[in-house]
């Protein structure tokens, strides 16, 4: 037992942790980007990042309609080639969880995970009671994955605590259900120090994946962020046995973007982190930009956007 | 003391910006007199596929725009090329070694041509569409629209006048284009490059490579997001080469006369015919 839960232990955890270096954060992220992927490195790449994929809705004007297309996509990727993997996960508002489950497993997707974004999300500003009721509705509808967000005010305020304390109650919620995947949204922490320090909270209150962004604040998942998040992740991996799962969500776009996070992967965390169990990418552009990229390589002539379905 | 030389650096121009080219290389220019005139850049088939993402992104508000503002923005690039007809004069004399008496012909024609496609804009769907007798109770009317991404290989010479009338009836339409210059007379491009940065032209509408055409082409020709192409700087072999790439996606290859027609225009637009009942 690393802390006891109690605030003090945690303020104490969280204080003696090393700072990032965050110059030394920026380079190492930004020369890890120069590496050059190529032909089959790029096809494997190309597969793994797609198999990783959290194909993402989270709009307002999400329908029944909306969230079905997405499943077949998610099933079928390209339509027209077999030999395109089928995506880690759909990931969808609660109301939409049943749907999706549904859907999915008509069309030969059991095997592809549904992500419920519960507690509030995107701000998290509920009482602990709605969020609690928030996670359940979810997983009564079938979800397997459940991507909560933190209290980020309780967290810049310094109460840890409470912060703690509402991910393990959550955790608690999920049991053997669901994965429980905890969204730092670190585009509101403001300092990579903070980064570090909500990852280790996350994981020490039992999370099993930790997420970068809601997609709703920018900036998002930028690299050296899940540098940080990486590196949280292999030293907790070093004190305690358990591996931690990484999700960076928002403005990977591209398919360079989507090979640049593998490649941080495997310098980071290692290859034993690229798996879709422990590394998932949540986009929704990106997909198709990986088949154009899927269907170059395969044809040899640049693909166009009118031969990928639009969402 | 004499003053050290500020030499320009000649880059590539690409969704508004202007970038080296990815591939870091350059290649040697030389003038009518043999003399070392520039190092432009040498741009790569990751160049021409930047340039075509910038122009496919650019594309809808470009067409969407309205045609007079298009017509607008046409004009301005006129007004402002005036302004800049020095620098095109010099460069024009010193690569294609004419007087400068030919060389500001050559501009007040590429001036005049902007103004005339400019004119164009608006008046395309009256000239070329049409309201068509139908035997039943419907309105039913033919309009052209943009084609989407045209790549245009501009010819030798007259190095600034075949640029412009290559590129001004494509985008005149709504399109947006890649132009790769003419390899041994590009300046001009780029001198026009700069006129079309500082002319409230959309971001990525135009964007202009240098390097040679014999290594784009057949990218080009097999480029699924490239929808049109005009071949005036290609040899007829190079023509045949991209014709058979690009028929994959249906690709529509012209080579027009020098003479300035609305057709050039409409060669890269389709024509819409919408049914519409009457009454209703």
């Amino acid at each position: 037992m690393i802390v006891d839960g109690s605030e003090g232990s945690l303020k104490k955890f969280l204080a003696d942790l090393a700072p990032v270096d965050q110059v030394g954060a920026d380079s190492r992220a930004a020369m890890l980007a120069t590496r050059s992927i190529k032909t089959t490195s790029k096809a494997w790449a190309i597969d793994m990042a797609i198999s990783m994929v959290d194909l993402t809705t989270l709009e307002g004007a999400d329908s029944p309609g909306k969230v079905k297309a997405l499943c077949s996509k998610a099933v079928r990727p390209d339509p027209t080639d077999p030999t395109v993997p089928m995506v880690g996960a759909i990931c969808v508002y609660n109301d939409m969880v049943k749907i999706a489950r549904t859907e999915l497993n008509t069309l030969g997707g059991k095997d592809i995970a549904v992500a419920a974004v519960a507690t509030a999300f995107p701000s998290g500003r509920a009482s602990l009671a709605v969020k609690k009721l928030d996670t359940q509705d979810a997983l009564n509808a079938g979800a397997n994955e459940i991507d909560m967000v933190i209290d980020r005010g309780a967290f810049l305020s310094g109460r840890v605590g409470e912060v703690f304390e509402e991910i393990k109650i959550i955790k608690q919620l999920c049991g053997d259900k669901a994965h429980l995947k905890v969204i730092l949204e670190t585009g509101e922490l403001v300092t990579y120090d903070n980064v570090r320090k909500a990852s280790y909270l996350a994981m020490l209150a039992g999370a099993d994946f930790i997420k970068t962004s809601t997609g709703k604040v920018t900036p998002a998942a930028t690299a050296p962020v899940v540098l940080v998040m990486l590196e949280a992740v292999r030293d907790y991996f070093i004190l305690t046995g358990n591996k931690i799962g990484v999700k960076p969500a928002g403005g990977i776009r591209t398919t360079k973007d989507a090979i640049k996070q593998l490649v941080l992967v495997n310098e980071t965390a290692g290859p034993e982190w690229l798996n879709p169990s422990l590394f998932r990418i949540g986009a929704s552009a990106l997909l198709n930009d990986l088949l154009m990229q899927r269907i170059k390589l395969r044809t040899g002539h640049y693909a166009s956007a009118n031969y990928v379905t639009m969402d | 003391m004499s003053r050290i030389d500020v030499n320009k650096t000649y880059k590539l121009f690409i969704g508004g910006a202007f970038p080296r080219s990815e591939s870091g290389r350059v290649y040697e220019v030389k003038g009518a007199n043999k003399k070392f005139i520039a190092n432009p850049s040498l741009a790569s088939r990751k160049d021409l596929r930047d340039a075509v993402v910038a122009a496919k992104s650019a594309h809808s508000g470009w067409a969407n725009a309205t045609a007079f503002n298009r017509g607008q923005i046409l004009y301005r690039i006129a007004e402002i090329m005036e302004g800049r007809s020095e620098q095109f004069i010099d460069e024009i004399c010193e690569l294609e070694g004419v007087t400068s008496k030919a060389a500001k012909i050559q501009i007040e024609e590429a001036i005049d041509t902007w103004v005339w496609y400019s004119g164009w804009c608006d008046k395309l769907s009256s000239v070329t569409g049409s309201l068509n007798q139908v035997s039943g109770p419907f309105y039913n009317f033919t309009s052209p629209e943009a084609l989407g991404v045209v790549a245009i290989f501009a010819e030798n010479k007259p190095s600034l006048l075949g640029v412009v009338r290559t590129l001004a009836p494509v985008i005149a339409g709504g399109n947006a284009a890649v132009l790769i210059a003419s390899e041994n007379y590009p300046l001009s491009a780029i001198t026009l490059s700069e006129v079309i940065a500082t002319s409230d032209m959309p971001a990525g509408v135009v964007n202009i490579l240098t390097g040679k055409s014999s290594e784009l082409a057949p990218w080009v020709g097999a480029h699924m997001e490239i929808d049109g192409v005009d071949v005036a700087g290609l040899s007829k072999k190079q023509e045949e080469e991209l014709r058979l790439v690009g028929a994959d996606n249906l690709k529509r290859v012209f080579r027009f006369s020098s003479i300035n027609h609305p057709d050039r225009i409409t060669s890269f637009m389709e024509q819409k015919t919408v049914w519409h009942p009457i009454g209703i």
